[in-house]
Protein backbone atom coordinates (compact mmCIF):
# COMPACT_ATOMS: atom_id res chain seq x y z
CA UNK A 1 0.00 0.00 0.00
CA UNK A 2 1.06 3.71 -1.23
CA UNK A 3 1.40 6.22 2.01
CA UNK A 4 -0.74 8.84 1.27
CA UNK A 5 0.76 11.15 3.88
CA UNK A 6 4.46 10.68 4.93
CA UNK A 7 5.57 12.63 7.91
CA UNK A 8 8.83 13.20 8.57
CA UNK A 9 10.09 14.69 12.22
CA UNK A 10 7.37 17.48 11.64
CA UNK A 11 7.56 20.59 14.07
CA UNK A 12 5.82 23.50 14.60
CA UNK A 13 6.71 26.90 16.40
CA UNK A 14 4.87 29.53 17.37
CA UNK A 15 6.07 33.21 17.53
CA UNK A 16 3.94 35.18 19.71
CA UNK A 17 5.15 38.78 21.19
CA UNK A 18 9.01 37.28 21.55
CA UNK A 19 7.69 34.16 22.96
CA UNK A 20 8.07 30.71 21.29
CA UNK A 21 5.53 28.08 21.47
CA UNK A 22 5.72 24.40 20.52
CA UNK A 23 3.01 22.99 19.01
CA UNK A 24 4.47 20.25 17.25
CA UNK A 25 7.72 18.57 18.63
CA UNK A 26 8.80 15.92 15.85
CA UNK A 27 6.20 14.26 14.83
CA UNK A 28 7.01 10.69 12.30
CA UNK A 29 3.98 8.95 10.64
CA UNK A 30 2.81 7.31 7.88
CA UNK A 31 -0.89 7.37 6.34
CA UNK A 32 -1.99 4.55 4.18
CA UNK A 33 -4.19 3.99 1.42
CA UNK A 34 -7.79 3.54 2.40
CA UNK A 35 -7.14 3.55 6.05
CA UNK A 36 -9.08 5.93 8.32
CA UNK A 37 -6.89 7.26 10.55
CA UNK A 38 -7.76 8.55 13.64
CA UNK A 39 -5.38 11.42 15.83
CA UNK A 40 -6.44 11.59 19.10
CA UNK A 41 -5.26 13.96 22.07
CA UNK A 42 -6.48 16.10 24.52
CA UNK A 43 -7.26 19.96 23.47
CA UNK A 44 -4.32 21.57 22.63
CA UNK A 45 -2.21 18.43 22.31
CA UNK A 46 -1.20 19.82 18.62
CA UNK A 47 -3.71 17.74 16.44
CA UNK A 48 -5.55 20.61 15.03
CA UNK A 49 -1.86 22.11 13.81
CA UNK A 50 -1.21 18.51 12.79
CA UNK A 51 -4.18 17.99 10.61
CA UNK A 52 -3.41 21.48 9.34
CA UNK A 53 -0.32 20.91 8.09
CA UNK A 54 -1.47 17.90 5.82
CA UNK A 55 -2.95 20.31 3.88
CA UNK A 56 -0.37 23.13 3.88
CA UNK A 57 -2.89 25.37 6.01
CA UNK A 58 0.17 25.54 8.52
CA UNK A 59 3.34 25.49 6.88
CA UNK A 60 5.35 23.32 9.40
CA UNK A 61 8.91 24.80 11.17
CA UNK A 62 11.03 22.13 10.43
CA UNK A 63 10.53 18.65 9.19
CA UNK A 64 8.96 17.21 6.00
CA UNK A 65 5.27 16.60 4.80
CA UNK A 66 4.66 14.93 2.01
CA UNK A 67 1.73 13.97 -0.05
CA UNK A 68 2.16 10.59 -2.50
CA UNK A 69 5.95 11.89 -1.89
CA UNK A 70 5.78 15.36 -3.18
CA UNK A 71 7.11 17.10 -0.36
CA UNK A 72 4.11 20.08 0.49
CA UNK A 73 6.71 22.59 1.09
CA UNK A 74 8.31 22.60 -2.43
CA UNK A 75 5.11 23.33 -4.08
CA UNK A 76 4.25 26.62 -5.43
CA UNK A 77 0.77 28.29 -4.70
CA UNK A 78 -0.84 27.83 -7.97
CA UNK A 79 0.47 23.67 -7.67
CA UNK A 80 -0.29 23.73 -3.85
CA UNK A 81 -3.90 24.68 -5.04
CA UNK A 82 -4.12 21.73 -7.24
CA UNK A 83 -2.85 19.04 -4.88
CA UNK A 84 -5.55 20.92 -2.05
CA UNK A 85 -8.17 19.97 -4.41
CA UNK A 86 -7.15 16.19 -3.85
CA UNK A 87 -7.10 16.68 -0.23
CA UNK A 88 -10.63 17.44 1.31
CA UNK A 89 -11.54 18.77 4.66
CA UNK A 90 -14.12 18.46 6.58
CA UNK A 91 -14.86 20.97 10.05
CA UNK A 92 -16.41 21.06 13.30
CA UNK A 93 -18.70 23.95 12.65
CA UNK A 94 -19.35 23.13 9.53
CA UNK A 95 -18.05 25.94 7.53
CA UNK A 96 -21.24 25.69 5.04
CA UNK A 97 -21.80 29.49 3.16
CA UNK A 98 -24.65 30.72 5.21
CA UNK A 99 -25.90 33.06 2.07
CA UNK A 100 -25.82 29.89 -0.35
CA UNK A 101 -28.14 27.24 -0.52
CA UNK A 102 -26.68 23.48 -0.15
CA UNK A 103 -26.61 23.16 -3.96
CA UNK A 104 -24.53 26.00 -4.19
CA UNK A 105 -22.33 25.04 -1.28
CA UNK A 106 -21.53 21.40 -2.82
CA UNK A 107 -20.84 22.91 -6.16
CA UNK A 108 -17.76 25.07 -4.79
CA UNK A 109 -15.18 22.81 -5.27
CA UNK A 110 -16.38 22.08 -8.18
CA UNK A 111 -16.21 25.44 -9.90
CA UNK A 112 -12.97 26.05 -8.58
CA UNK A 113 -11.78 22.88 -10.02
CA UNK A 114 -12.80 24.84 -13.36
CA UNK A 115 -16.15 21.78 -13.80
CA UNK A 116 -19.13 24.21 -15.08
CA UNK A 117 -22.88 23.38 -16.16
CA UNK A 118 -24.74 20.63 -16.10
CA UNK A 119 -21.89 18.08 -15.10
CA UNK A 120 -21.16 20.45 -12.03
CA UNK A 121 -24.89 20.23 -11.15
CA UNK A 122 -25.10 16.61 -12.26
CA UNK A 123 -22.12 15.94 -9.45
CA UNK A 124 -23.26 17.60 -6.72
CA UNK A 125 -26.55 15.87 -7.11
CA UNK A 126 -24.93 12.40 -6.96
CA UNK A 127 -23.10 13.83 -3.87
CA UNK A 128 -26.10 14.52 -2.32
CA UNK A 129 -27.78 11.32 -2.76
CA UNK A 130 -24.64 9.34 -0.79
CA UNK A 131 -25.31 11.93 1.97
CA UNK A 132 -28.71 11.14 1.76
CA UNK A 133 -30.05 15.19 1.15
CA UNK A 134 -30.98 15.63 -2.30
CA UNK A 135 -34.64 16.56 -1.29
CA UNK A 136 -32.55 19.49 0.38
CA UNK A 137 -30.82 20.49 -2.10
CA UNK A 138 -32.87 24.26 -2.10
CA UNK A 139 -32.52 24.89 1.26
CA UNK A 140 -30.08 27.27 3.17
CA UNK A 141 -27.97 25.87 5.79
CA UNK A 142 -29.45 27.79 8.77
CA UNK A 143 -32.83 25.71 7.95
CA UNK A 144 -30.62 21.97 8.73
CA UNK A 145 -29.93 20.22 11.83
CA UNK A 146 -26.43 20.10 12.78
CA UNK A 147 -26.15 16.73 11.80
CA UNK A 148 -27.45 17.73 8.36
CA UNK A 149 -25.05 20.57 7.89
CA UNK A 150 -21.75 18.19 8.30
CA UNK A 151 -23.84 15.94 5.64
CA UNK A 152 -24.14 18.50 3.18
CA UNK A 153 -20.01 19.47 4.12
CA UNK A 154 -19.00 15.84 3.24
CA UNK A 155 -20.84 16.10 -0.14
CA UNK A 156 -18.84 19.03 -1.05
CA UNK A 157 -16.33 17.40 0.67
CA UNK A 158 -16.53 14.68 -1.92
CA UNK A 159 -17.71 16.55 -4.51
CA UNK A 160 -14.35 16.95 -6.15
CA UNK A 161 -13.49 13.44 -6.28
CA UNK A 162 -10.57 13.91 -3.22
CA UNK A 163 -8.00 11.61 -3.03
CA UNK A 164 -8.15 11.56 1.04
CA UNK A 165 -10.87 13.59 3.31
CA UNK A 166 -9.60 15.19 6.51
CA UNK A 167 -12.21 15.77 9.69
CA UNK A 168 -11.25 18.37 12.30
CA UNK A 169 -13.20 17.31 15.00
CA UNK A 170 -15.99 16.88 12.81
CA UNK A 171 -18.40 14.89 15.34
CA UNK A 172 -17.75 17.13 18.28
CA UNK A 173 -20.33 19.78 17.77
CA UNK A 174 -22.67 17.06 17.31
CA UNK A 175 -24.79 14.93 19.67
CA UNK A 176 -23.84 11.14 20.04
CA UNK A 177 -27.05 9.81 17.77
CA UNK A 178 -26.09 12.28 15.26
CA UNK A 179 -22.12 11.48 15.85
CA UNK A 180 -23.07 8.14 15.15
CA UNK A 181 -25.02 8.44 11.87
CA UNK A 182 -21.85 11.01 10.62
CA UNK A 183 -19.57 8.14 11.88
CA UNK A 184 -21.67 5.20 9.91
CA UNK A 185 -21.26 7.56 6.56
CA UNK A 186 -17.55 8.12 7.09
CA UNK A 187 -17.21 4.44 7.33
CA UNK A 188 -19.23 3.47 4.03
CA UNK A 189 -17.79 6.22 2.13
CA UNK A 190 -14.13 4.86 3.16
CA UNK A 191 -15.81 1.52 1.84
CA UNK A 192 -17.85 1.95 -1.09
CA UNK A 193 -15.06 4.87 -2.48
CA UNK A 194 -11.83 3.52 -1.08
CA UNK A 195 -11.60 6.93 0.16
CA UNK A 196 -8.43 7.37 3.08
CA UNK A 197 -9.85 9.10 5.78
CA UNK A 198 -8.00 11.41 8.60
CA UNK A 199 -9.96 11.93 11.56
CA UNK A 200 -8.79 14.24 14.51
CA UNK A 201 -10.68 14.06 17.75
CA UNK A 202 -10.36 14.36 21.39
CA UNK A 203 -13.24 11.35 22.06
CA UNK A 204 -12.04 7.75 22.11
CA UNK A 205 -15.32 6.35 21.06
CA UNK A 206 -14.96 7.95 17.91
CA UNK A 207 -11.39 5.74 17.23
CA UNK A 208 -13.04 2.94 18.39
CA UNK A 209 -16.10 3.25 16.32
CA UNK A 210 -14.37 3.49 12.95
CA UNK A 211 -10.53 4.21 12.93
CA UNK A 212 -8.29 1.50 11.58
CA UNK A 213 -5.09 2.76 12.79
CA UNK A 214 -4.44 5.56 15.69
CA UNK A 215 -1.65 7.90 16.77
CA UNK A 216 -1.77 9.32 20.21
CA UNK A 217 -0.50 13.18 20.47
CA UNK A 218 0.50 14.51 23.57
CA UNK A 219 1.69 17.73 24.20
CA UNK A 220 3.04 18.10 20.24
CA UNK A 221 4.79 14.27 20.90
CA UNK A 222 3.62 11.04 19.27
CA UNK A 223 3.22 9.03 22.69
CA UNK A 224 1.90 5.89 20.59
CA UNK A 225 1.22 4.75 17.34
CA UNK A 226 -0.47 1.62 15.68
CA UNK A 227 -3.32 -0.46 14.65
CA UNK A 228 -6.50 0.31 17.40
CA UNK A 229 -7.01 -3.19 18.65
CA UNK A 230 -3.78 -3.62 19.56
CA UNK A 231 -3.32 0.23 21.34
CA UNK A 232 -6.81 -1.01 23.00
CA UNK A 233 -5.57 -3.90 24.05
CA UNK A 234 -2.23 -3.20 25.34
CA UNK A 235 -1.39 0.72 25.54
CA UNK A 236 2.01 1.43 26.20
CA UNK A 237 2.48 5.11 26.97
CA UNK A 238 1.06 7.23 29.78
CA UNK A 239 -1.14 8.98 27.24
CA UNK A 240 -2.66 6.46 25.86
CA UNK A 241 -3.54 4.34 29.17
CA UNK A 242 -5.09 7.55 30.24
CA UNK A 243 -7.56 7.68 27.30
CA UNK A 244 -8.13 4.27 26.93
CA UNK A 245 -8.80 2.94 30.54
CA UNK A 246 -11.43 4.76 32.29
CA UNK A 247 -10.04 7.99 34.65
CA UNK A 248 -12.56 6.65 37.88
CA UNK A 249 -11.04 6.14 40.81
CA UNK A 250 -10.97 2.49 42.26
CA UNK A 251 -12.34 1.00 45.39
CA UNK A 252 -10.40 -1.36 46.70
CA UNK A 253 -11.41 -2.96 50.34
CA UNK A 254 -7.88 -2.20 51.35
CA UNK A 255 -5.92 1.17 50.09
CA UNK A 256 -2.67 -1.02 49.83
CA UNK A 257 -3.90 -3.99 48.03
CA UNK A 258 -2.41 -5.24 44.73
CA UNK A 259 -4.76 -3.90 41.52
CA UNK A 260 -4.45 -5.51 38.10
CA UNK A 261 -6.05 -5.01 34.69
CA UNK A 262 -6.82 -7.92 32.83
CA UNK A 263 -7.70 -6.94 28.92
CA UNK A 264 -9.20 -9.58 26.99
CA UNK A 265 -10.78 -9.14 23.18
CA UNK A 266 -12.50 -11.53 20.56
CA UNK A 267 -13.46 -14.86 22.10
CA UNK A 268 -12.06 -14.44 25.01
CA UNK A 269 -14.94 -11.52 26.02
CA UNK A 270 -17.24 -14.13 25.78
CA UNK A 271 -15.70 -16.46 28.04
CA UNK A 272 -16.89 -16.50 31.79
CA UNK A 273 -13.16 -16.45 32.72
CA UNK A 274 -13.82 -14.99 36.09
CA UNK A 275 -16.34 -18.31 37.20
CA UNK A 276 -13.84 -20.15 35.46
CA UNK A 277 -11.13 -18.76 37.78
CA UNK A 278 -13.18 -19.39 40.71
CA UNK A 279 -14.17 -22.97 39.52
CA UNK A 280 -10.73 -24.61 38.60
CA UNK A 281 -7.99 -22.19 41.16
CA UNK A 282 -10.79 -21.84 43.99
CA UNK A 283 -9.24 -18.23 44.62
CA UNK A 284 -11.71 -15.24 45.02
CA UNK A 285 -10.76 -11.54 43.55
CA UNK A 286 -12.51 -8.40 43.72
CA UNK A 287 -13.80 -7.02 40.61
CA UNK A 288 -13.56 -3.50 41.07
CA UNK A 289 -14.34 -1.96 37.49
CA UNK A 290 -15.26 -3.71 34.10
CA UNK A 291 -15.89 -2.89 30.70
CA UNK A 292 -16.85 -4.15 27.42
CA UNK A 293 -17.18 -2.76 24.32
CA UNK A 294 -16.67 -3.07 20.23
CA UNK A 295 -13.49 -2.08 18.55
CA UNK A 296 -13.78 -2.32 14.71
CA UNK A 297 -16.54 -5.12 15.24
CA UNK A 298 -14.49 -7.15 17.79
CA UNK A 299 -15.38 -7.37 21.66
CA UNK A 300 -12.97 -5.58 23.44
CA UNK A 301 -12.61 -5.71 27.40
CA UNK A 302 -10.78 -4.61 31.00
CA UNK A 303 -11.17 -5.58 34.40
CA UNK A 304 -9.89 -3.74 37.07
CA UNK A 305 -9.26 -6.54 40.17
CA UNK A 306 -8.06 -6.52 43.58
CA UNK A 307 -6.32 -9.45 44.43
CA UNK A 308 -6.53 -11.25 47.41
CA UNK A 309 -3.30 -10.30 50.35
CA UNK A 310 -1.16 -14.02 49.61
CA UNK A 311 1.86 -13.18 47.07
CA UNK A 312 1.03 -17.69 46.46
CA UNK A 313 -2.82 -16.83 45.61
CA UNK A 314 -1.84 -13.83 43.63
CA UNK A 315 0.74 -15.72 41.56
CA UNK A 316 -2.06 -18.29 41.04
CA UNK A 317 -4.60 -16.35 39.38
CA UNK A 318 -2.18 -13.94 37.62
CA UNK A 319 -0.95 -18.19 36.13
CA UNK A 320 -4.48 -18.92 35.33
CA UNK A 321 -5.03 -15.82 33.38
CA UNK A 322 -1.70 -15.98 31.74
CA UNK A 323 -2.57 -19.49 30.37
CA UNK A 324 -6.05 -18.51 29.29
CA UNK A 325 -3.96 -15.77 26.86
CA UNK A 326 -5.30 -12.27 28.67
CA UNK A 327 -2.65 -9.72 28.93
CA UNK A 328 -2.34 -8.46 32.49
CA UNK A 329 -0.57 -5.55 33.55
CA UNK A 330 -0.39 -4.24 37.22
CA UNK A 331 -2.56 -0.64 37.69
CA UNK A 332 -0.11 1.82 39.47
CA UNK A 333 -1.95 4.39 42.05
CA UNK B 1 -44.29 79.97 1.58
CA UNK B 2 -44.61 81.42 -1.63
CA UNK B 3 -44.65 79.30 -5.30
CA UNK B 4 -41.16 80.36 -5.84
CA UNK B 5 -39.81 78.67 -2.97
CA UNK B 6 -42.23 75.64 -3.30
CA UNK B 7 -41.08 75.38 -6.77
CA UNK B 8 -37.11 76.15 -5.35
CA UNK B 9 -37.65 73.04 -2.93
CA UNK B 10 -39.18 70.84 -5.22
CA UNK B 11 -35.59 71.36 -7.62
CA UNK B 12 -33.89 71.10 -4.24
CA UNK B 13 -35.14 68.05 -3.56
CA UNK B 14 -34.27 66.32 -6.94
CA UNK B 15 -31.39 67.97 -6.78
CA UNK B 16 -30.59 66.28 -3.47
CA UNK B 17 -31.85 62.82 -4.20
CA UNK B 18 -28.99 63.20 -7.78
CA UNK B 19 -25.96 64.24 -5.52
CA UNK B 20 -26.91 61.58 -2.82
CA UNK B 21 -27.38 58.66 -5.48
CA UNK B 22 -24.25 59.97 -8.01
CA UNK B 23 -22.15 60.54 -4.79
CA UNK B 24 -22.96 56.99 -3.24
CA UNK B 25 -22.40 54.99 -6.78
CA UNK B 26 -19.01 57.17 -7.37
CA UNK B 27 -17.99 56.84 -3.31
CA UNK B 28 -18.64 52.46 -3.46
CA UNK B 29 -17.00 52.45 -7.43
CA UNK B 30 -13.94 53.48 -5.11
CA UNK B 31 -14.39 52.90 -1.70
CA UNK B 32 -15.88 48.91 -1.97
CA UNK B 33 -12.43 47.76 -3.67
CA UNK B 34 -10.57 50.13 -1.10
CA UNK B 35 -12.47 48.46 1.30
CA UNK B 36 -11.62 44.93 0.50
CA UNK B 37 -7.62 45.97 0.28
CA UNK B 38 -7.68 47.66 3.71
CA UNK B 39 -9.52 43.92 4.95
CA UNK B 40 -7.42 41.47 2.65
CA UNK B 41 -4.10 43.01 3.47
CA UNK B 42 -4.37 43.12 7.49
CA UNK B 43 -2.96 40.69 9.47
CA UNK B 44 -3.65 37.09 9.28
CA UNK B 45 -5.65 37.56 6.47
CA UNK B 46 -5.56 36.33 2.77
CA UNK B 47 -3.73 38.78 1.33
CA UNK B 48 -1.90 39.93 4.21
CA UNK B 49 0.66 42.78 3.33
CA UNK B 50 1.67 44.93 6.37
CA UNK B 51 3.05 47.91 4.46
CA UNK B 52 0.11 48.59 1.80
CA UNK B 53 -1.85 47.99 4.67
CA UNK B 54 -0.47 50.59 6.97
CA UNK B 55 -0.36 52.95 3.57
CA UNK B 56 -3.73 52.33 2.49
CA UNK B 57 -5.07 52.63 6.13
CA UNK B 58 -2.83 55.97 6.37
CA UNK B 59 -4.70 57.66 3.57
CA UNK B 60 -7.86 56.03 5.01
CA UNK B 61 -7.49 57.85 8.37
CA UNK B 62 -6.34 61.30 6.88
CA UNK B 63 -9.18 61.02 4.74
CA UNK B 64 -11.76 60.52 7.43
CA UNK B 65 -10.18 63.06 9.90
CA UNK B 66 -10.61 65.88 7.72
CA UNK B 67 -13.73 68.00 8.38
CA UNK B 68 -16.22 67.85 5.45
CA UNK B 69 -16.36 71.79 5.18
CA UNK B 70 -12.36 72.00 4.85
CA UNK B 71 -12.71 68.86 2.32
CA UNK B 72 -14.89 71.12 0.75
CA UNK B 73 -13.08 73.90 0.51
CA UNK B 74 -9.60 72.03 -0.03
CA UNK B 75 -11.05 70.39 -3.14
CA UNK B 76 -12.30 73.65 -4.87
CA UNK B 77 -9.40 73.58 -7.58
CA UNK B 78 -9.85 69.92 -8.15
CA UNK B 79 -13.68 69.90 -8.96
CA UNK B 80 -12.64 72.80 -11.19
CA UNK B 81 -10.55 70.65 -12.73
CA UNK B 82 -12.82 67.48 -12.84
CA UNK B 83 -15.97 69.25 -13.94
CA UNK B 84 -14.96 72.27 -15.14
CA UNK B 85 -16.71 74.89 -12.30
CA UNK B 86 -16.98 74.90 -8.50
CA UNK B 87 -20.39 75.93 -7.81
CA UNK B 88 -23.56 73.59 -8.55
CA UNK B 89 -24.99 70.44 -8.22
CA UNK B 90 -22.79 68.56 -10.71
CA UNK B 91 -19.65 70.32 -8.79
CA UNK B 92 -20.64 69.16 -5.81
CA UNK B 93 -20.78 65.42 -6.82
CA UNK B 94 -16.90 65.28 -6.62
CA UNK B 95 -15.91 66.24 -3.09
CA UNK B 96 -19.18 64.37 -1.79
CA UNK B 97 -17.44 61.49 -3.86
CA UNK B 98 -13.97 62.00 -2.30
CA UNK B 99 -15.35 62.39 0.86
CA UNK B 100 -17.44 59.57 1.69
CA UNK B 101 -14.58 56.91 0.12
CA UNK B 102 -12.92 56.61 3.82
CA UNK B 103 -16.21 56.01 5.29
CA UNK B 104 -17.13 53.26 2.72
CA UNK B 105 -13.83 51.62 2.61
CA UNK B 106 -14.03 51.67 6.63
CA UNK B 107 -17.32 50.28 6.56
CA UNK B 108 -16.66 47.90 3.69
CA UNK B 109 -13.59 46.51 5.62
CA UNK B 110 -15.98 46.09 9.15
CA UNK B 111 -18.53 43.99 7.29
CA UNK B 112 -15.63 41.83 5.79
CA UNK B 113 -14.05 41.20 8.92
CA UNK B 114 -17.24 39.88 10.16
CA UNK B 115 -16.88 36.72 7.80
CA UNK B 116 -15.97 33.74 10.10
CA UNK B 117 -12.31 32.60 9.79
CA UNK B 118 -13.66 29.09 9.32
CA UNK B 119 -15.07 29.51 5.95
CA UNK B 120 -12.50 31.48 4.36
CA UNK B 121 -10.55 28.07 5.80
CA UNK B 122 -12.62 25.94 3.79
CA UNK B 123 -12.40 28.01 1.18
CA UNK B 124 -8.80 27.91 0.71
CA UNK B 125 -8.73 24.11 1.67
CA UNK B 126 -10.55 23.29 -1.41
CA UNK B 127 -8.08 24.83 -3.41
CA UNK B 128 -9.36 28.09 -4.35
CA UNK B 129 -7.07 31.25 -5.25
CA UNK B 130 -6.84 34.23 -3.01
CA UNK B 131 -9.46 36.20 -5.53
CA UNK B 132 -11.27 33.46 -5.78
CA UNK B 133 -11.88 33.25 -2.07
CA UNK B 134 -12.75 36.97 -1.81
CA UNK B 135 -15.25 36.75 -4.61
CA UNK B 136 -17.41 33.79 -4.18
CA UNK B 137 -16.58 32.99 -0.28
CA UNK B 138 -16.35 36.35 1.28
CA UNK B 139 -18.50 38.79 -0.56
CA UNK B 140 -21.12 36.89 -0.77
CA UNK B 141 -20.73 35.62 3.41
CA UNK B 142 -20.51 39.55 4.16
CA UNK B 143 -23.72 40.80 1.93
CA UNK B 144 -25.95 41.35 4.29
CA UNK B 145 -23.61 43.75 6.21
CA UNK B 146 -22.52 45.02 3.50
CA UNK B 147 -26.20 46.31 2.15
CA UNK B 148 -26.38 47.78 6.20
CA UNK B 149 -23.44 49.87 6.05
CA UNK B 150 -24.39 51.36 2.06
CA UNK B 151 -27.77 52.56 4.10
CA UNK B 152 -26.14 54.00 6.77
CA UNK B 153 -23.04 55.22 4.11
CA UNK B 154 -25.83 56.98 1.78
CA UNK B 155 -27.72 58.37 4.48
CA UNK B 156 -24.04 60.00 5.35
CA UNK B 157 -23.71 61.20 2.10
CA UNK B 158 -27.23 63.14 2.46
CA UNK B 159 -26.19 64.57 5.04
CA UNK B 160 -22.85 65.89 3.82
CA UNK B 161 -25.00 66.76 0.33
CA UNK B 162 -26.84 69.91 2.65
CA UNK B 163 -23.33 70.67 3.60
CA UNK B 164 -22.25 71.59 -0.08
CA UNK B 165 -24.73 74.04 0.11
CA UNK B 166 -22.20 76.27 1.92
CA UNK B 167 -19.45 76.58 -1.08
CA UNK B 168 -22.51 77.45 -3.88
CA UNK B 169 -23.87 73.15 -4.10
CA UNK B 170 -27.17 73.21 -4.89
CA UNK B 171 -30.12 70.68 -2.94
CA UNK B 172 -31.98 71.24 -0.20
CA UNK B 173 -28.67 72.32 1.78
CA UNK B 174 -28.47 75.48 -0.02
CA UNK B 175 -32.51 76.23 0.42
CA UNK B 176 -32.30 75.76 4.10
CA UNK B 177 -28.94 77.89 4.26
CA UNK B 178 -29.91 80.46 1.95
CA UNK B 179 -33.89 81.45 2.93
CA UNK B 180 -34.00 79.74 6.06
CA UNK B 181 -30.69 80.65 7.72
CA UNK B 182 -29.40 84.23 5.95
CA UNK B 183 -33.32 85.24 5.27
CA UNK B 184 -34.72 83.85 8.76
CA UNK B 185 -37.67 82.16 7.17
CA UNK B 186 -38.10 79.61 9.89
CA UNK B 187 -40.54 77.99 7.91
CA UNK B 188 -38.53 77.23 5.04
CA UNK B 189 -35.69 76.06 7.32
CA UNK B 190 -37.69 73.71 8.76
CA UNK B 191 -39.52 72.49 6.03
CA UNK B 192 -36.01 71.72 4.33
CA UNK B 193 -35.03 70.37 8.09
CA UNK B 194 -38.12 67.74 7.88
CA UNK B 195 -37.70 66.60 4.34
CA UNK B 196 -34.20 65.26 5.11
CA UNK B 197 -34.87 63.85 8.31
CA UNK B 198 -37.75 61.98 5.98
CA UNK B 199 -35.45 60.81 3.55
CA UNK B 200 -32.61 59.63 6.06
CA UNK B 201 -35.52 57.78 7.18
CA UNK B 202 -36.51 56.07 3.99
CA UNK B 203 -33.09 55.25 2.91
CA UNK B 204 -32.42 53.74 6.43
CA UNK B 205 -35.64 51.84 6.41
CA UNK B 206 -35.30 50.52 2.74
CA UNK B 207 -31.58 49.73 3.50
CA UNK B 208 -32.35 47.80 6.69
CA UNK B 209 -35.88 45.97 4.79
CA UNK B 210 -33.11 44.62 1.79
CA UNK B 211 -30.37 43.23 4.09
CA UNK B 212 -33.09 41.37 6.57
CA UNK B 213 -34.96 40.03 3.24
CA UNK B 214 -31.63 39.10 2.53
CA UNK B 215 -29.73 37.24 4.90
CA UNK B 216 -30.44 33.36 4.92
Amino acid sequence: MAAVFSLDNVTKVYRNDGKEFSALKGISLDIEEGEIFGIIGMSGAGKSTLVRTLNRLEDVSSGKVSFYDQDLAQLKAPELRKVRRQIAMIFQSFNLLGQRTVLSNVLQPLRIAGIKGREAKEKALEMLEVVGLEDKKNQFPSRLSGGQRQRVAIARALASNPKVLLCDEATSALDPKMTGEILDLLKEINKTRKLTIVIITHEMSVIEKICDKVAIIDEGNLAETGEVKEVFRSPKSAAAKKLVFPSNPYDPSKPESRLIRVAFDGLAASRPFIAELVEKTGRKVNILSANTKSVGGIGYGQMVLELPESKADQDVIINFFTESGLSISEVVR
Amino acid sequence: MSDYIIEAIRTGILETLAMTFFSSIFAYLFGLPLGILLYATSKGKILENTPVNFVLGLIVNIGRSLPFLILLVLLIPFTRFVVGSSIGTTASIVPLTIGAIPIVARMVESSLSEVQPGIIEAAVSMGASPIYVIIHFILPEATPSLLLGAAINIATILGYSAMAGVIGGGGLGAIALQYGYYRYQKDVLWTTVTILVIMVMLIQGVGNKIAVKVRK
